[in-house]
C-alpha cells in the first residue's frame, strides 16, 4: 500500500444517511457550495470549497448510503465516483462520516470504504449521546483495528472540526490493512482484474467487475475486457453479496468487542415517547394534518408578501427604464421581455426559501420520516409511497418548489411519477383564473341555506386536481411499473432539535440552484412570448393592414397590438382546433400567452378587451368578458365555455416555469416534453366533453 | 406464522429468500440481532421495528421475510395481529 502524498486537493464526504455527513459538509464549508452536474445523472454532487490555512480542498458531499451496492440511482454514483479515476469528482482521499450510536451497522459500509483502498479517515458523529447510554469508544483503539485514523467530532458545537481540518491539510494514508477480502471469484476473473489493476484490492477488483456488469455501455477498455469475462464466467452476485455482508458483520463484531466498553451499558429503550404521540392512531393523523396545513398556509400566504414586494420591485424597476429609455422595441424587449421574465423567476424564490425551509426543519427534527410512516399506507394504492406526500401538499400552493422537493423520494420510479402528477394540484397561479372565471360564469346562489354555489366549484376544483393526479398515478403503474428491487424499509431517525445553519443554508442553495438552472430557461420562453405578443407580421413588413392607430386610446392601441401580433394570428389560427371545446380566437390568444403561467389570462383578457388598466381592472374585465356576445347574440362565456375553460386551466400544462423545473430535475427535456403532451391531450379532452354535455 | 404484539422482542433468524433482504441486512437486521415490534401505523401498515439501537419502518409485506425466533422456541415471522 503506497503512501499518499501531502496536499489533498479533493476529498469526498460519505456515510450512511442521517449519520450527521450534512452538518460536517455545511461546517467545512459554509455558503461556499455549489450543486454539479453530469450529463445523464438526475443525481445532485454537492460541493464545496474548505479554506484550511489558506489552502483551498474541495468537497463532495455524496448522497448517503447503508452500503456501497447501490439501491437507487442517488447510490450508485457514490461507487462511481469512487472507483471510477477518470469520473470528474473522483476524490484523493475520502471521509467516512459515523454515527456512533449505531457504530455496528455505520461500520459495515465503512469497512466497505476501507476496502476499495483510497486513503480514507473516519469521523465519529454523536459521541457525546453515547456517554448518557454508558458506552465508550476508545478512538485509539477503533483505529488500530481499522487501520485508518479516527477522530471524533460534533459539528454541532464545533468540535473536533479543527483537527479534522489537520488532517486534511497534512493528508493521509491509504487503510493499513483489508477488513473483509474473502470473495469467492472464479480464479479466472480475479486473475484478469489484478492484471488490469495490479495494485489494487481484492474488493476493488470485486466492485469493478460489479461496475462492469451495470454499465453494459461504457466503452472504458477495462470494463470491456471485464464483461467479456462475465459472459463466459457465471457469477451469482447476491450470494457473494450476502456472504460478504454477514462475514462483514462478523469481523466488525471482533472490532467492536476490542474498541467499545459497554459494561456500563444500559439496555437501550428508544424513548417512545413523542412516537406514543406523533404516531398515535388518532393523534397523529390529526398532527399530521395540522403541521401540512401550516406548510401550505406558509407557502401560500406568508410567501405572497415578499412575492408582492418582488412584482412591485419589477414594476418600479420597469417604470424607471421605460421613463428614461426611447419608445422602441428595444426598451419594449427590456422592459416587458427581459425585466418581467427576471421578475417572474424572482417571484417563485419567497416559495421555494419558505418550503425548504420547512422541509428542512421536519427532515431535521425527524417527523419527515413520520410523515411517510403514516401516510403510506394510503399513497401505495396507487403504487406510490408515503414520501410522495410532501410534494403533493406543496403543489397546492405551487408546482416548482413541489416538484425540488420530490428529491427526497429515493425511488427513481415513485420520484418521476410524483413529479409527472404533481402540477395537478391546484397551485396558487390558478386561483385568479379560477376566481374570474367563476364569477363570470357561475351564479351566485346559495344550496341548503348556507352552502354557495361558487364556493362550491372552487372546492370542486380542488378535488378535481388531487383526483386527477391520483387516477394519473395508478394509471401510470401501467407504463412506468415498479422496479420491485428496493425495499420501503426506511429508518426512523430520533427527534432532535433542528439545526439553524442547516435549515438556512438549504434555503439559500435551494433557491440559488432554480435561479441559476431553471432561471435560464424561463428567462429564453418569456422573451420568446414577449415577441410573440408584441410583433405582428406587419412589424416585419410582411403584410400591411391600413388601419388608423391615431385616434385609439392607448388601451384600445394594446388590444390593437396584440390582436395583430403573432400570438393574436396563432390564437386564430388555433381557432378551429379549440372551436370544439368551446373556446374562440381571444381564449386562443389567451392560452398562448398564459403558457408563461396561468394567472396571465387575466391579464391578456384585460387587453384584449381594452381596459383600461387602473383601479378596478378585476372588476372591468367581468363586465366586459360577461357581456360579451357573439355574432348571434349569444353569451361568448356561456355555462358550458366557462366550465370548460375551467376544466382547461385544471389539467393543462399551463406553465414555463414548472416544465423548467421537471427538465432541470429529470435532467432531460423528454420528461417535461412527455408532461406537456399528455396533460395537454387530457385538459383537451376533458374540456371537449365538458362542453358538449353542458351545450 | 406467529404474531409478535407490540412490545413484543425477538431475535432474527435468517430471512425467507436471502438474497431478496441484502437490503435489510444492510440496514442492521442480521440474523441473531434482537428485534422488537414498537408500533403500527396508524393505517395498520407499516410497522416500526427496533433494531440494535434504532428505529426502522418496514411494510408488513416485506416485513414477512424476516424469520424470527421467540424466546428461541420456534422460527415464525416478522408478522404481527
Amino acid at each position: 500500500m503506497k503512501t499518499h502524498a501531502a496536499g489533498l486537493k479533493k476529498i469526498a464526504l460519505v456515510g450512511n444517511p442521517n449519520s450527521g455527513k450534512t452538518s460536517l459538509f455545511n461546517a467545512l464549508t459554509h455558503l461556499r457550495q455549489k450543486v454539479g452536474n453530469y450529463p445523464g445523472v438526475t443525481v445532485d454532487i454537492k460541493k464545496g470549497t474548505a479554506e484550511i490555512a489558506s489552502r483551498r480542498i474541495e468537497i463532495i458531499d455524496l448522497p448517503g448510503t447503508y452500503s456501497i451496492y447501490p439501491k437507487s440511482d442517488d447510490e450508485r454514483i457514490v461507487s462511481e465516483v469512487l472507483l471510477d479515476s477518470t469520473h470528474p469528482s473522483h476524490p484523493d482521499a475520502v471521509v467516512v462520516v459515523i454515527d456512533a450510536t449505531n457504530l455496528k451497522r455505520n461500520l459495515l459500509f465503512c469497512s466497505q470504504i476501507i476496502d476499495i483502498g483510497l486513503p480514507t479517515i473516519a469521523v465519529l458523529t454523536m459521541a457525546d449521546m453515547l456517554e448518557k447510554r454508558g458506552i465508550r469508544i476508545d478512538p485509539a483503539k477503533l483505529s488500530e483495528q481499522l487501520g485508518i485514523p479516527v477522530l471524533l467530532v460534533n459539528a454541532r458545537r464545533q468540535k473536533g472540526i479543527e483537527k479534522l481540518k489537520h488532517y486534511l491539510k497534512k493528508g493521509f494514508d491509504r487503510p493499513k490493512k483489508e477488513i473483509y477480502s474473502d470473495i469467492p471469484l472464479p480464479s479466472t476473473l480475479l486473475k484478469a482484474g489484478r492484471r488490469l489493476y495490479p495494485d489494487a484490492s481484492n474488493y476493488f477488483i470485486w466492485l469493478e467487475i460489479l461496475r462492469a456488469q451495470e454499465s453494459r455501455k461504457s466503452q472504458d477498455s477495462k470494463m470491456k475486457v471485464l464483461r467479456e469475462l462475465l459472459r463466459v464466467e457465471q457469477v451469482n452476485i447476491a450470494l457473494i453479496q450476502g456472504k460478504e455482508t454477514l462475514g462483514r458483520y462478523k469481523k466488525i463484531e471482533e472490532i467492536i468487542m476490542e474498541s467499545v466498553d459497554d459494561s456500563l451499558h444500559k439496555s437501550v429503550q428508544i424513548s417512545e415517547r413523542l412516537d406514543d404521540v406523533f404516531t398515535h392512531r388518532v393523534w397523529g393523523p390529526l398532527i399530521l394534518l395540522a403541521i401540512l396545513f401550516l406548510v401550505f398556509q406558509a407557502v401560500f400566504f406568508l410567501a405572497d408578501f415578499p412575492m408582492r414586494w418582488v412584482e412591485d420591485g419589477t414594476a418600479w424597476v420597469s417604470t424607471i427604464f421605460s421613463n428614461y429609455l426611447p419608445t422602441g422595441w428595444f426598451k419594449s424587449l427590456l422592459v416587458e421581455g427581459v425585466i418581467a421574465g427576471l421578475g417572474g423567476i424572482v417571484v417563485f424564490i419567497p416559495q421555494i426559501a419558505i418550503l425548504f425551509g420547512f422541509l428542512s426543519i421536519l427532515e431535521d427534527t425527524g417527523y419527515m420520516a413520520r410523515i411517510s410512516y403514516i401516510t403510506d399506507r394510503i399513497m401505495r394504492g396507487v403504487g406510490l409511497s408515503g414520501k410522495s406526500v410532501i410534494p403533493l401538499i406543496s403543489g397546492m400552493a405551487c408546482a416548482i418548489p413541489a416538484i425540488m422537493a420530490t428529491r427526497s423520494i429515493e425511488n427513481w420510479r415513485n420520484r418521476l411519477v410524483t413529479i409527472l402528477i404533481t402540477p395537478f394540484m391546484t397551485c396558487s397561479a390558478r386561483l385568479p383564473v379560477y376566481t374570474l372565471l367563476i364569477s363570470i360564469g357561475i351564479p351566485s346562489k346559495t344550496l341548503l341555506g348556507f352552502i354557495n354555489l361558487q364556493g362550491l366549484v372552487l372546492l370542486a376544483m380542488y378535488l378535481l386536481g388531487i383526483g386527477m393526479s391520483m387516477a394519473i398515478a395508478y394509471i401510470l403503474r401501467f407504463f412506468i411499473p415498479a422496479d420491485g428491487k428496493s425495499l420501503f424499509v426506511m429508518e426512523m431517525p430520533l427527534y432532535r432539535a433542528p439545526r439553524w445553519r442547516n435549515v438556512f443554508i438549504t434555503m439559500y442553495e435551494r433557491s440559488k440552484v432554480f435561479v441559476t438552472e431553471a432561471g435560464k430557461v424561463i428567462l429564453i420562453i418569456s422573451i420568446v412570448l414577449w415577441f410573440l405578443a408584441s410583433f405582428g407580421p406587419a412589424d416585419l413588413g410582411m403584410h400591411h393592414e391600413e388601419f388608423n392607430t391615431e385616434q385609439m386610446t392607448n388601451a384600445q392601441y394594446k388590444s390593437y397590438k396584440l390582436k395583430h401580433s403573432f400570438a393574436g394570428y396563432l390564437g386564430k389560427a388555433i381557432e378551429p382546433v379549440i372551436r370544439p371545446i368551446g373556446f374562440d380566437w381571444r381564449m386562443g390568444i389567451a392560452v398562448i400567452t398564459s403558457f408563461a403561467a396561468r394567472e396571465v389570462f387575466a391579464g391578456t383578457m384585460a387587453t384584449i378587451y381594452s381596459v383600461e388598466g387602473d383601479g378596478d381592472e378585476f372588476h372591468s374585465v367581468r363586465e366586459a368578458m360577461l357581456h360579451d356576445v357573439d355574432a348571434h347574440g349569444r353569451k361568448v362565456y356561456s355555462l358550458a365555455t366557462v366550465l370548460s375553460l375551467l376544466v382547461f386551466y385544471a389539467f393543462a400544462m399551463q406553465c414555463m416555469s414548472t416544465l423548467a423545473v421537471v427538465k432541470r430535475e429529470t435532467k432531460s427535456w423528454k420528461w417535461p416534453a412527455i408532461q406537456f403532451a399528455y396533460m395537454t391531450v387530457i385538459a383537451y379532452s376533458a374540456s371537449f366533453i365538458v362542453y358538449q354535455l353542458f351545450r | 406464522m406467529s404474531n409478535l404484539k407490540p412490545g413484543e422482542e425477538a431475535v432474527i433468524s435468517g430471512f425467507t429468500d436471502e438474497l431478496k433482504y441484502l437490503q435489510l441486512m444492510e440496514m442492521g437486521c442480521i440474523p441473531g440481532e434482537k428485534v422488537r415490534l414498537l408500533s403500527k401505523a396508524p393505517f395498520g401498515d407499516p410497522i416500526s421495528i427496533q433494531v440494535g439501537s434504532y428505529k426502522l419502518s418496514i411494510r408488513k409485506s416485506e416485513a414477512r421475510n424476516i424469520l424470527i425466533e421467540k424466546h428461541s422456541e420456534d422460527t415464525r415471522s416478522l408478522q404481527q395481529a
